[in-house]
C-alpha cells in the first residue's frame, strides 16, 4: 500500500483495482448466470449450487461474468436450475443441478463454451 | 482481491445524508451479516447520484436497480428479497412522474438517460474515500499520461483545443488563462481551486467534492504540470463539512500513494495540495477576494487588471479555476481535446452540470451537453412543473443572472445564448417558477441577497444595491410610484458600469431580466397596488364571497384583530382597513368563501 512509484505501477495497480467497480458498469455486454432461488429452489439446495458457481468464478478469475437471482419459473420439480445467458447466444437452461455440476459448467460452458447437453432441460 | 456478486450503493452526499442514509448503511451491513451474505455481497458508500429529492439513494448492481426513500425499516425486505431471490422490490422503485411506470434500470429513467456524465463521471460510482476505486476508474492516468509524455506547452494547447470555457460563471476560456499563467515571468507560481460555490441553491461543486474529490486532486496537479508551479490551494466553503472531510482524506491517500508530494510517479515533479476554508462570504467566491482571503485579508475584491495569472497568491503568478472546470481535465486528457470538443455547440463545447430546484418534479443534479434546450432540460428531464401549475419563468446564473420566460423554452443552452436573453450560465443554478410566483418578488429576493453580501468596498455596490433594494420593498408593500421602474434601470446601469467586481455587476441582472420580461407585472403592482401572482402579502386584499358564505361565524372567531363583522346566516364583509393579512380566516372557512385577490 506504499508509494506508487512508476507509471507501470499505477497501471498494475489500475488492473487490479478494476474488480473493485467492475460490477457497477458495462453489464449488458458480460455473460449473465440466473440462478432460481424461490422456495422452491432454496429448499432444493440453490444455495450451495450459487456459492458453488461464485467460488469458481473466483477461482478462474471470471471478470465478465455477473450472477442474479430470480424467483420460481414453475418448474419446481427441476430444482436448483439456472440460465446461462451469453450475449448474442440463445439462454440455455440447466436443470437438477447440484454444486458438483455447477463448477463444471462453469468450466465447460462459461469457459469453453461447451454446453453440457445431458443436463439442459428436455423439451417437455 | 475479493469478487463479490452483488453491489449495494447507497448515497453518502449530503443531501441523501441530511435524509438518513447513514443508518440505511448500518442496517445494510447488520441484515447481510445476519444472513451470512457478507462474502457475496459489498456495501459502498457513493457520491450524488442527482436525484436528491429523493435520498437516501440505494442502487443495487449487477442489475442497476434504482430504489428510492429507502429507510432502515426497508433492508430486511430488500436484502431478502432481491439480494437472496433476485425479486426487485417494487414498492421501492423509482417512479416516472409522468407515467408512473416504475423503473427498473437506473439507465431507464428519463432523469438519466438525457445525461451525459462526464464532470459527474464517478459521481455515484466508485466510493469517494477508496483511492483504489478511483484508480480503478482510470484515475491519475491523465496526471501519468501528462508527466511522462507531454510537455507543459503540449498539455495547454490539448485543454485550449477542447475549447473548455471557466464553469464558475465567468466561461472564460480555460486554455488562455492557462496560457497566461504558464507565460508569467516568475519561479513561485500557484494553483488554486474556487470551491466556495456561494450561489443559494447550487450544489454542483460540492457534489463533486463529495463524490469524486480525487479528479479535482488530479487535474489541480496537471494544471502546477503545465504552467510551474508546486503548489495548490483548494478554497471550500466551511458550510460544506462533509465536502472538507472528504477532501482531506483523498488528500491524505493520494500523498500517501506518492501521487501528491514529491517526485510523483518517480517523474521528479513536486506538487501538493493544501485546503483552506471559507467562513461564509459570498463575495469570497469572486477570484480576488478569494485570494485576499487566503491571505489572511478580509475577503474584498481589488480592481484588475493585473489578473490573477500575472499577479495573484502573494503576489505571484496564480491560476484559479472551479472545481467542475478541473474535474473536466482528466478525461479531456485522456480522451483528447477532439473527443470533449464534439459535444456541445460551436461556441459552448462539453457538457454543464446543472442545479434544477423550486417548482418541479425531479429536483437534483444533472449533467448535459450544452445546447440541450431549456424545454427538454425542465419537461423531460426535470419532469416538469408539480401540482399541473402552468411554467412561468426560470432562473438561470443564481443572483447574478436572469429569468428566461416561457416564449424562450426552445432556447438551446450556451453561454451566449444566455447572456443574450439578459440572463447567464453563471455557475449552473436553476431555479423553476410558475404561475404562483411574483416576478417583483423573486427580483427581490436575490437582490436582497446580494445586498446582505457587498462587502460595501465600492460606493455603486453597497449604497446603489441598497437603494434598488428599498424601491422593489415599496413597490411589494403597496407603496410603489410612477417613475420606479424607470428609476431601476438607471440605477442598474449605473451600478452595472461601476461596481468594483462581479457581485455588484451582476446583482442588478435579476431585476433587468424580470423588468424586460414581465413590467406588466411591476406595473400592476405601481398603478393598481395588486400583485397578478398572488404573493406579494401587503397586497392581497381578502375578501367574502357573498354567494359561498353561509354566515357561520366561525372566520370571526379566529380573526384576532376583529375585522371581520356580519349576523348570523347572513354573509359576513372584512374590513380592509383592519385586516392583517394573516391567512387565519382562509384557513379556518369551510366553505372557501373567503377568496383573496
Amino acid at each position: 500500500m506504499g508509494v506508487i512509484k512508476s507509471i507501470e505501477e499505477l497501471e498494475k495497480i489500475r488492473e487490479q483495482a478494476k474488480d473493485l467497480i467492475n460490477l457497477r458498469k458495462d453489464n449488458e455486454n458480460k455473460t449473465r448466470i440466473v440462478v432460481g432461488m424461490g422456495t422452491c429452489g432454496i429448499s432444493a439446495g440453490a444455495r450451495q449450487v450459487l456459492l458453488a458457481i461464485l467460488d469458481e468464478i473466483k477461482k478462474r478469475n471470471l471478470t465478465d461474468v455477473i450472477v442474479t437471482e430470480t424467483g420460481c419459473i414453475g418448474l419446481c420439480k427441476f430444482e436448483p436450475l439456472i440460465d446461462v445467458i451469453k450475449p448474442g447466444q440463445p439462454k440455455v437452461t440447466y436443470v437438477n443441478l447440484d454444486p458438483d455440476k455447477a463448477r463444471q459448467i462453469v468450466a465447460k460452458h462459461i469457459v469453453n463454451n461447451q454446453i453440457i447437453e445431458e443436463w439442459v432441460i428436455p423439451n417437455i | 482481491m475479493e469478487i463479490y456478486r452483488a453491489h449495494v450503493l447507497v448515497c453518502k452526499g449530503t443531501g441523501c445524508t441530511a435524509s438518513g442514509s447513514e443508518p440505511v448503511i448500518e442496517a445494510f451491513q447488520k441484515e447481510i451479516e445476519k444472513r451470512g451474505l457478507g462474502k457475496e455481497v459489498k456495501v459502498v458508500q457513493t457520491g450524488c447520484l442527482g436525484l436528491c429529492e429523493l435520498g437516501p439513494n440505494v442502487l443495487i448492481y449487477p442489475e442497476g436497480s434504482y430504489y428510492c426513500r429507502v429507510k432502515p425499516e426497508d433492508i430486511p425486505e430488500i436484502v431478502e428479497e432481491h439480494l437472496i431471490k433476485g425479486r426487485i422490490v417494487e414498492r421501492l422503485l423509482y417512479k416516472e412522474h409522468a407515467t408512473e411506470e416504475k423503473m427498473r434500470a437506473l439507465t431507464d429513467i428519463n432523469f438519466y438517460k438525457h445525461q451525459k456524465r462526464i464532470a459527474l463521471r464517478n459521481c455515484g460510482i466508485i466510493n469517494p474515500e477508496v483511492i483504489e476505486e478511483y484508480i480503478a476508474n482510470d484515475g491519475y492516468m491523465a496526471l501519468a499520461k501528462v508527466l511522462t509524455k507531454m510537455t507543459p506547452q503540449e498539455v495547454i494547447d490539448e485543454v485550449t483545443k477542447s475549447g473548455l470555457r471557466g464553469r464558475g460563471g465567468g466561461g472564460f476560456p480555460t486554455g488562455k488563462k492557462w496560457q497566461f499563467a504558464k507565460d508569467a515571468p516568475g519561479d513561485v507560481k500557484y494553483v488554486v481551486c474556487n470551491a466556495d460555490e456561494g450561489d443559494p441553491g447550487a450544489f454542483m461543486d460540492r457534489s463533486i467534492l463529495e463524490g469524486d474529490p480525487h479528479s479535482v486532486l488530479e487535474a489541480m496537479a496537471i494544471a502546477g504540470y503545465a504552467i510551474g508551479a508546486q503548489e495548490g490551494y483548494i478554497y471550500v466553503r466551511a458550510e460544506y463539512p462533509i465536502a472538507v472531510k472528504r477532501l482531506e482524506i483523498a488528500i491524505n491517500q493520494a500523498r500517501e500513494r506518492g501521487l501528491l508530494g514529491k517526485n510523483i510517479l518517480g517523474t521528479g515533479f513536486n506538487f501538493d495540495i493544501f485546503l483552506r476554508l471559507g467562513s461564509g462570504a459570498f463575495v469570497c467566491g469572486e477570484e480576488t477576494a478569494l485570494l485576499a482571503s487566503i491571505e489572511g485579508r478580509r475577503g474584498e475584491p481589488r480592481p484588475r487588471p493585473p489578473f490573477p495569472a500575472l499577479q495573484g497568491l502573494w503576489g505571484k503568478p496564480t491560476l484559479i479555476n472551479n472545481v467542475e472546470t478541473y474535474a473536466n481535465i482528466p478525461p479531456i486528457i485522456l480522451n483528447g481535446a477532439d473527443w470533449f470538443a464534439s459535444i456541445g455547440t460551436e461556441r459552448s463545447k462539453g457538457t454543464k452540470v446543472f442545479a434544477i430546484g423550486g417548482k418541479i418534479n425531479n429536483t437534483g443534479l444533472v449533467e448535459i451537453p450544452m445546447g440541450t434546450t431549456l424545454r427538454e432540460v425542465i419537461f423531460e428531464i426535470g419532469g416538469g412543473i408539480p401540482n399541473g401549475k402552468k411554467f412561468k419563468a426560470v432562473q438561470t446564473g443564481g443572483p447574478s443572472g436572469g429569468c428566461i420566460p416561457a416564449s424562450l423554452l426552445d432556447m438551446p443552452i450556451e453561454y451566449d445564448t444566455l447572456t443574450q436573453a439578459g440572463s447567464m450560465m453563471g455557475s449552473g443554478g436553476m431555479i423553476v417558477m410558475d404561475e404562483d410566483n411574483c416576478m417583483v418578488d423573486i427580483a427581490k429576493f436575490f437582490l436582497t441577497f446580494t445586498q446582505d453580501e457587498s462587502c460595501g468596498k465600492c460606493p455603486p455596490c453597497r449604497i446603489g444595491t441598497k437603494r434598488m433594494l428599498e424601491i422593489l420593498e415599496r413597490i411589494t408593500n403597496g407603496e410603489g410610484k410612477e417613475g420606479d421602474i424607470e428609476l431601476l434601470e438607471n440605477l442598474a446601469k449605473s451600478i452595472k458600469d461601476s461596481a468594483l467586481c462581479g457581485l455588484g455587476q451582476t446583482a442588478p441582472n435579476p431585476v433587468l431580466s424580470t423588468i424586460r420580461y414581465f413590467r406588466d407585472e411591476y406595473e400592476a403592482h405601481i398603478k393598481e397596488k395588486r400583485c397578478p401572482a398572488g404573493a406579494c402579502k401587503a397586497l392581497i386584499k381578502y375578501e367574502v364571497d357573498p354567494q359561498k358564505c353561509k354566515g357561520c361565524g366561525l372566520c370571526v372567531k379566529v380573526c384576532p384583530v376583529g375585522a371581520i363583522s356580519g349576523e348570523r346566516r347572513q354573509p359576513h364583509v372584512i374590513d380592509k382597513e383592519k385586516c392583517i393579512k394573516c391567512n387565519s380566516c382562509f384557513d379556518r372557512c369551510p366553505f372557501g368563501a373567503i377568496v383573496k385577490k
